[in-house]
Parts: structure tokens; C-alpha cells; sequence
């Protein structure tokens, strides 16, 4: 596909969208020359060259040169001065620990569509590898010799992990699950079980409230899942994401998408509202379930403890926003969640969730009952309040989570974050690459339904 | 020559066992207990004056005595055990007012200690799920001993901006827990079946009575300076210390809980303040960094295992134990063994 094409399409998608002319590809690439000198890592919007990270040290192939190096790569001009300032560092501890979260090498981007990585592989660090993909030690550990290749235009990576293994088969099974159930209410009877400092119940978690909301993710939703691998195997992360569709689904589906397709089953740690946490049951719930209040103290803290934190910036502006808008991200706060990744130097993983917008079309707002109740907004959908109850039903909308690259943030230094240029940068970078994102899957999906 | 120290409130359970295990206190030669009626406990080889905080006497005290170091532990927490929230907050803060000024006075004061609680940080929806020493509170508490502890905490700002020569530390506790001391909260613990804000499930930290004294000792003895959160390791939730105790909640609608917390006020059973209630729903933990990095200190308890010796030594066992959860859960997978064997031999 030529670049013109897909800029074509992407403007289609905008359109399709309900997004007014207002991100046309002439003004999508914002981002600074500022930022794409402070941070080696940030593709440059222009470059079409392959960019590196860092070199994985144990690759056998030419391709990819060694530690010590200048970056020589024959197939594609250089990205300037930028590579070389970020490889020294990993490569050197690289060979010393093979388990440590490795660089990652990252295949050429068509940045003007920012589709997804052409080809990425996870290749075992002694495995082969042919010389036209790229390769890169794998960050997870158990997980290195899982091929994992993301054609352009290849059916998504794989469907919803399987369930817990189905005790249908033999009676030990069965037994084992009924032991469990009891075990698990003999623990909760008997208040054996620990919560974290945020209120946080994996117990409650992993056995209750991720199956409550399985069959939603499962069936109704069917969600897809792409770029899990994004997500480092462990250590602090922070996953930026947009928001849509009068109730929160897409947090907790992407709560499930992390625990369920991810290698290590991590839990991801939800940034709320405070509105959340004044609501009686909401509030015990989002604590048990993982959810801490958004803001700097709590986010630093969860990075810091080396959590995968999720923040939805948008806030109530997104999930709130008519229908007309949707996928149009809408302001994306202040930038707090930007100087949290930096001043703890975790990276940052943008997130784009496709199907969250027409679960709940808002085609009208009622602001006087809102203010009644105390609520940012009082929906009206075409079913609700029409049809009472039954509107509460939220439609089968076909939903995509594609989880990006992360940004690394911690060459920037901690005291970046007290400079709200590059915090300003940064974030409009990610909520730029979370749009684009967007737009290319809504190419992607063939229909709203299905 | 060891320190001669003044302990303000002795006559009260933890005052008097603090000024006990001072006297013991290698590097502490004299102990002189204040408070208002003698103490009905033992307090070992301390002196006891007898005297009022609120009164300019203390002055005197601490000038005979030459004393140069002034724990005070005169915040009271519930006005039923000062008779009223009016003489509570005289107590409190005309008290504390007093004390410090005659601390202010005398030349020879080199340390002061005082005993807040973490109550200062009161409870909300808004606030951060960890307190560090430096997070103000969203929302000030504004009724009864969180209130004043925070004016408290502010004359002793005041007091050591005007006297930089002398160190002063304050400890912020968390609900302080254990078989003998008597609280709002274990009073509420007590109860035999607990009333809940119903959708709320608040997260708390406990320490142990013990481990109070023992940072209390050390942020006499010490040098330690500035304010430090004191609490347990670990939280817990309501929920789970009413199960771990066997005893039935009762969900109570949010905007029925102000009544109901004065009809069992009223039966004197407990003491349900306005900021017990916010602390029932929206709980409160706070950040314990300081306590090692500053005052050096490390909990022997951790907040399940003060909980665990709090229902221990007082008995608190409801209907629901453990055991008989056990035996519970023993039945019901022999009885599934059972049908499923009959199953077996059917099939």
C-alpha cells in the first residue's frame, strides 16, 4: 500500500468516524522536532528508515550489528545521532542477564498510516533468524522461541486465551474445581486472604470479578487483542488508552485483555475517578478489583512498585462525548499521567480501543437530571431510556484493543517531568499515535458488528 | 545524669504503661507523670503530679523538676471519657496550648513528643490511597479528635518555629489496637454484630498497643525530629476483620448511617462521630517510610497479626470461627465425594 493510499483511507476512517477535518493528515504529525532530539526511541515521524532501539547483543544475524558498533545497516539510511545515544547503556548488561527485560529491535513503521509493525518476531536468543526480519531477544522469559509474526493485513494474532483448563474431561478435575470453589469460601468466610495498601483483592479478582465479566469480553464483545507483546513480562508500565461509551467497559476489558492474553497474566491496575470512589458498591468493587484513584501520588506509586497501571486521560469528556464524536479523542488532561511515567521512568504503552463508542451510542444528553443525581452527564441512547431496563443492554459492538509500542520515558530523566514542554510533548505524541491507531483499525474492522 | 521526662496524660492506659517502661529506661533517670485525676493503674517508679495541662501550674513543674524532655500524650481521642466534647476540646487544645507555652518558657526543655494520630489526614473519596507525612488532607476532618489533633499539630509548628532549639517530633498513629487499650474502634469492634456503610468496604491499618510504646521510646530516646506515620504492615479491610472475628455485618444505607451511629450512640455503646462514619467508608492507610528511614522504628506486629491478638485477648469470637468454616468446608467435599461416588456406580 502506498503512502498515499493509506492516507486516503485513514481520512475515509476519520470521516467514517465522525471526526471533522481536524486531524487530516497534514496536521497529524505534531509532534515536535524538540521532542524527537530529547527522546532516541520516539519513531520520527518522518523517517521511513528502520529504527533500532538498541541492539539485542545475542543475535547472530548481520542485521542487527553488534553492541559496540555504530549502527550499520545496509538496507535503509540512518536515522541520525539517535540510536547510538540509547544503545550503549542495555547492550552492555545485555549479555550478563539474558532473563532481563531485553531491547527490543523495531521493524520498520509506515508512520504515515502508523499500521503496525510489518513483521516482529520473538526469536530464541541462540535461535536462527533469516536476514530480512528483524529480531529481537524476547521480554518475555518463557516466551522465547514463540514465533510471533503481525502481518499487515494477517487475521489478528490469536482469538481469547482458553479458560482455565475445562474440568469436562476426567472427575479429578471436577473435584479439583469443587475443592477450590470451597477453598475459596472458606477463605473469604474466614477473612483469609490479603488486600494490598490500594484495596486490592486478587483473590476476589482472579476468581469473581475478571468471570463476571469474561462471557461480556468472550461473547458479546468478542474482543481482539493485538501487540499483548507490547506489554513488558514484568516491572512498571504505564498503559494510556481512549475512552468511550457512557459506561466504562473498555477499562475492564482491557483489564481482562491484559490478565487473560498476556503470557504472565498480569493484573492491570485502573486509574478512577474520583466519582468512582464515592459511589456506594462502585467504590468497594473498583478497589477490590485493582482501581486506585487518578492522580500523581497513587500512579507514581503503582509504577514505582513495578505495576502495569491503566489511565483512560479522556476522563468523563470521552466517555461522555456524543456518538457524532466518536473515536475522536477528546483533551487528554493535564499531562499528569506523562510526568508519573517520567518521574518514575517507566515506559509508556499507548492503547487504542475500537467497539467501546457504539456499545452505547450517545445521540443526547440530560443535564438537568445530571445535575440532580450528582453525574457528569446523564446519557440519552437510542434504547435507553426509551425502552427502560432493556436499555441498559449495551449493543454487540465488535471490539479491537491494540495495545502500541511503548514509549520509553526513562532517558529522559525524572526531572523532565517538571518541564511542561516536554510533558506537553510527550503527550501529545501519545495521544497521537493512540488516534492514528485508531484510525487504522477502524480501516481494519469490517463492520461495526462483526 | 539520664534524661528527666515529663509524660502529659499518665493517668490514661497507654500513658501510664509508657511512663512504666520509661523508668526502665537506661538512659532515663527521673519520669514524672501529669495528669489531672491520679492514675488508676500502676506506673512503677514514676512520680505522679498531679496537675492540669489547661492551668499555668505545669509551668512550675517542669521548671522544679528541670525537666528537658515533654511527651505529650494529653490528646483525648472520645469525649465520653472526658465528659463532653466541650471539656474534650478544652482539654485538647487549650491544653495543649498551655503545655506548650510553658515548654516555651523553659530554657532547659531540649525535646518534645507528641501523639497525634493519623486522623489529621481525615478520610474521602478524593484522597490518595497512601498518606505520606507531607499530603495535606482533601478533606479536613472537621468534628472531634481529628479536628483538634490538627489544631494540635498546629500550636506544636508554631511552638518549634519559636523554639528551633528544641527537637520535636510528632507520631501520627494509626488505630491503635491490642488486648487492654479501649478505643472508638474497638469499641466498635466489639460489637456483636458491626453495622457497615452499605457499598463501602474501607481499608485500615492497625498497630499493636506494644509497638505504640516502643515508638514512643524510641522517639523520646532517639533523634529523630519532624513528623512520622506510625502503623502496622499490611491492611485490612472491614469486611475481613468482621469475618476474621466470625461476626455478621450489617449494611447500613449511606444516608441512614448518621442515625443509626446516634441511636448506638445514645446507647453508649459506641462512639459514632461524623469522622468515624467517613473513616467506616472510605477507611485510610498511610506511608511508613519515614517511620524506618526517620524514627528507626519496625513494627513487631503487623496490622492482621494486632487485629488477630486484639480478638485473641478479648474474646471477640462470633459465631462463624474458623474452625467451624473448616469443618464446614470438610462436610460439604466429603459429601460431594459421596454423591459423586454414587454417580460413579451408577454410570
Amino acid at each position: 500500500m502506498t503512502k498515499a493510499q493509506a492516507r486516503r483511507q485513514v481520512a475515509a476512517a476519520a470521516r467514517r468516524a465522525g471526526g471533522a477535518g481536524g486531524d487530516t493528515p497534514g496536521r497529524r504529525h505534531r509532534t515536535t522536532p524538540l521532542l524527537a532530539d530529547l527522546e532516541p526511541a520516539a519513531p520520527p515521524p518522518t523517517a521511513d528508515a528502520p529504527l533500532a532501539d538498541a541492539p539485542a547483543a545475542d543475535v547472530p544475524t548481520a542485521d542487527v550489528p553488534p553492541p559496540d558498533a555504530p549502527v550499520t545497516d545496509p538496507g535503509a539510511p540512518q536515522a541520525p545521532q539517535a540510536p547510538q545515544a540509547s544503545e550503549a547503556s542495555p547492550a552492555s548488561e545485555a549479555p550478563q542477564a539474558p532473563k532481563a527485560p531485553a531491547p527490543r529491535v523495531r521493524a520498520a513503521r509506515a508512520t504515515a498510516t502508523r499500521k503496525r509493525p510489518v513483521v516482529r518476531t520473538a526469536a530464541a536468543p541462540s535461535g536462527p533468524a533469516s536476514p530480512r526480519v528483524r529480531v529481537g531477544a524476547s521480554r518475555r522469559t518463557s516466551g522465547g522461541e514463540r514465533l510471533m509474526a503481525v502481518a499487515d493485513d494477517a487475521p489478528p494474532t490469536d482469538g481469547p486465551a482458553d479458560a482455565p483448563p475445562s474440568g469436562s474431561g476426567d472427575g479429578h478435575g471436577l473435584d479439583r474445581r469443587i475443592a477450590g470453589a470451597l477453598a475459596f469460601v472458606r477463605r473469604r468466610l474466614t477473612g483469609d486472604y490479603t488486600v494490598d495498601e490500594f484495596g486490592f483483592d486478587p483473590d476476589l479478582t482472579d476468581n469473581v470479578l475478571l468471570n463476571l465479566f469474561r462471557p461480556l469480553y468472550k461473547r458479546w464483545f468478542r474482543v481482539e487483542v493485538r501487540g499483548i507483546e507490547n506489554i513488558p513480562a514484568s516491572g512498571g508500565a504505564l498503559i494510556v488508552a481512549n475512552h468511550g461509551g457512557a459506561v466504562a467497559f473498555d477499562a475492564l476489558m482491557t483489564q481482562i485483555a491484559v490478565h487473560d492474553e498476556h503470557p504472565q497474566h498480569r493484573h492491570l491496575r485502573m486509574l478512577g475517578a474520583d466519582l468512582v470512589f464515592s459511589t456506594p458498591v462502585l467504590s468497594e468493587l473498583a478497589r477490590k478489583g485493582g482501581a486506585t484513584l487518578a492522580g500523581n501520588a497513587d500512579a507514581e506509586r503503582l509504577l514505582q512498585g513495578g505495576q502495569l497501571v491503566g489511565v483512560w486521560p479522556e476522563g468523563f469528556k470521552g466517555i461522555g462525548k456524543p456518538f457524532s464524536e466518536r473515536y475522536k479523542l477528546q483533551r487528554f488532561g493535564r499531562g499528569g499521567f506523562v510526568s508519573a511515567a517520567l518521574r518514575t521512568g517507566t515506559p509508556i504503552i499507548p492503547c487504542a480501543i475500537v467497539g467501546a463508542e457504539e456499545t452505547y451510542p450517545i445521540i443526547g444528553d440530560m443535564p438537568a437530571v445530571a445535575r440532580v443525581l450528582g453525574l457528569p452527564y446523564a446519557p440519552i441512547t437510542p434504547t435507553w431510556p426509551l425502552l427502560g431496563l432493556f436499555g441498559l443492554i449495551p449493543l454487540p459492538s465488535k471490539w479491537l484493543i491494540e495495545f502500541g509500542a511503548p514509549l520509553p520515558t526513562d532517558e529522559l530523566g525524572a526531572k523532565a517531568a517538571d518541564d511542561p514542554m516536554v510533558v506537553f510533548d510527550l503527550t501529545d505524541q501519545v495521544r497521537q499515535t493512540i488516534q492514528q491507531t485508531l484510525y487504522s483499525l477502524l480501516v481494519q474492522r469490517r463492520s461495526v458488528f462483526f | 545524669m539520664g534524661r528527666i521526662v515529663l509524660v502529659a496524660g499518665v493517668s490514661r492506659y497507654l500513658g501510664g504503661r509508657f511512663a512504666r517502661r520509661l523508668v526502665a529506661e537506661p538512659g532515663v533517670s527521673r519520669v514524672i507523670g501529669v495528669d489531672v485525676v491520679p492514675p488508676p493503674h500502676d506506673i512503677g517508679e514514676a512520680e505522679f503530679v498531679r496537675a492540669d495541662i489547661r492551668n499555668p501550674v505545669i509551668a512550675k513543674v517542669i521548671a522544679r523538676a528541670a525537666v528537658d524532655t515533654v511527651v505529650h500524650m494529653n490528646v483525648i481521642a472520645t469525649p465520653t471519657s472526658a465528659g463532653g466534647r466541650v471539656s474534650m476540646k478544652e482539654i485538647n487544645v487549650i491544653g495543649t496550648m498551655q503545655l506548650l507555652a510553658a515548654c516555651q518558657k523553659a530554657p532547659g526543655v531540649q525535646r518534645l513528643v507528641v501523639k497525634s494520630t493519623a486522623g489529621v489526614y481525615g478520610s474521602s473519596p478524593r484522597d490518595p490511597a497512601m498518606f505520606t507525612e507531607e499530603t495535606g488532607a482533601k478533606v479536613l476532618p472537621h468534628t472531634g479528635w481529628g479536628k483538634d489533633s490538627v489544631e494540635v499539630e498546629g500550636y506544636v509548628r508554631g511552638f518549634s518555629r519559636r523554639r528551633p532549639d528544641v527537637d520535636v517530633v510528632q507520631l501520627r498513629f494509626a488505630n491503635i489496637i491490642g488486648p487492654g487499650i479501649r478505643t472508638a474502634l474497638t469499641d466498635y469492634l466489639s460489637l456483636p454484630v458491626l453495622p457497615t456503610v452499605l457499598g463501602f468496604d474501607p481499608r485500615f491499618q492497625l498497630l499493636h498497643e506494644d509497638d505504640s510504646l516502643e515508638a514512643l521510646r524510641l522517639a523520646t530516646i532517639g533523634d529523630a525530629t519532624g513528623v512520622v506515620n506510625v502503623a502496622g504492615d499490611g491492611v485490612l479491610l472491614l469486611s475481613q476483620a468482621a469475618r476474621m472475628m466470625g461476626r455478621p455485618t450489617v449494611p447500613v444505607p449511606g444516608a441512614t448511617t448518621g442515625a443509626v451511629g446516634q441511636v448506638l450512640r445514645r446507647l453508649g455503646r459506641v462512639d459514632f462521630t461524623g469522622e468515624q462514619l467517613r473513616f467506616l467508608s472510605y477507611g485510610r492507610v498511610v506511608d511508613t517510610t519515614r517511620m524506618r528511614t526517620v524514627l528507626g522504628f519496625e513494627p513487631r506486629y503487623t496490622t492482621r497479626e494486632a487485629f488477630s491478638d486484639f480478638v485473641r485477648g478479648r474474646r471477640l469470637f462470633g459465631p462463624l470461627s474458623a474452625d467451624l468454616v473448616e469443618q464446614l468446608e470438610r462436610l460439604a467435599l466429603a459429601g460431594v465425594g459421596r454423591v459423586r461416588s454414587m454417580a460413579g456406580s451408577d454410570g
